[in-house]
């Protein structure tokens, strides 16, 4: 099986994400944007980086790249689809995944590992974890603020479809955990299936063990095995 | 068919978070102004030719819809002028 990992110009996570695919036993390769979707592809990655320099928005330029037609199609036909941070917003601005990913309360640009909680065992993405499970992921934005209207918010966390929210070391939701003023904390969520799916944290970056760190993000990929 | 320029002036909602927003007042503040508040908002100027300002108000308003403004998060509006 083959994971395409879309490479729009200035994503710079697609190496990496093929990378830790491997090592989680998954077959992946990089696609670049304009060549479309290989037809048989069974997975979907897009990939962390500055796509287009996240020129209007982060992600509103890759949004419309003629390639993400065929992903909406692809995740229609269901197969999975994971967007990692410059992937999630891309995945927002796609309206492949409600709400909107912007500009951190902080105003900066926050590169830390964070702490996440599993909100929903009961998804592809989440099957390696426990619900309540405190896992170490990096996070790397600017725009990492997720938005959504307040009854919109409703009907996600209703319907389950919260995958992970900030927490501290010991799994609370608090504020202080909160790195970019996430409503309700939210790090990553749902489509409208469940094998659709963006997250602002770095699975791929928390999966390798050479880099000394913690491999919690193994769980994430291993939804492509 | 005139020449029309729309401008479309896009701005988040009213109370959306806008950090840069935030920023520049205090900026401001330490530079000695007195001021309640700070909105930012971007605009964009697009020449095209249409039929009537009507056309060029509706084929500005799709590109707002469309690309240049995020419902989730923003408002705008578009003001259209024979160029």
């Amino acid at each position: 099986m083959t994971v395409a990992v879309v490479t729009f110009g200035g994503s710079n996570c697609d190496r990496d994400a093929v990378r830790a695919l491997s090592h989680v036993g998954v077959d992946a390769e990089r696609v670049w944007h304009e060549d479309g979707l290989p037809s048989d592809v069974d997975g979907v990655v897009l990939p962390g980086g500055f796509s287009y320099g996240d020129y209007l928005r982060a992600g509103a330029m890759a949004a419309h790249s003629p390639i993400m037609n065929d992903v909406r199609d692809a995740a229609e036909d269901g197969v999975p689809v994971l967007g990692v941070c410059n992937g999630a917003q891309i995945g927002c601005e796609s309206k492949l995944t409600p709400g909107a990913f912007t500009t951190n309360a902080s105003a900066r640009f926050q590169c830390e590992s964070v702490h996440l909680r599993v909100e929903n065992a009961d998804t592809p993405w989440t099957a390696a974890y426990q619900e309540g499970d405190v896992i170490e992921i990096p996070i790397a934005h600017g725009e990492g603020r997720f938005e959504i209207g307040e009854e919109r918010y409703d009907d996600l966390v209703a319907e389950d479809r919260v995958l992970f929210r900030y927490c501290d070391a010991d799994g609370n939701i608090i504020e202080k955990a909160n790195p970019n003023g996430s409503r309700g904390n939210v790090a990553g969520i749902l489509g409208d299936r469940e094998t659709v799916a963006v997250m602002m944290p770095h699975p791929e970056r928390a999966s390798l063990p050479d880099l000394g760190r913690s491999v919690d993000g193994q769980g994430v990929l291993s939804a492509f095995v | 068919m005139t020449t029309y320029t729309a401008t479309v002036t896009v701005r988040l909602k009213r109370g959306v978070l806008d950090p840069e927003a935030e920023t520049t007042k205090r900026a401001l503040e330490r530079l000695g102004f007195e001021l309640d508040a700070l909105r930012s908002a971007d605009q964009f100027e697009v020449d095209l030719d249409a039929e009537s300002a009507e056309a060029a108000a509706d084929r500005a308003d799709e590109m707002a819809e469309r690309l240049l403004a995020n419902p989730t998060i923003h408002d705008y509006d578009v003001e259209v002028a024979e160029a």
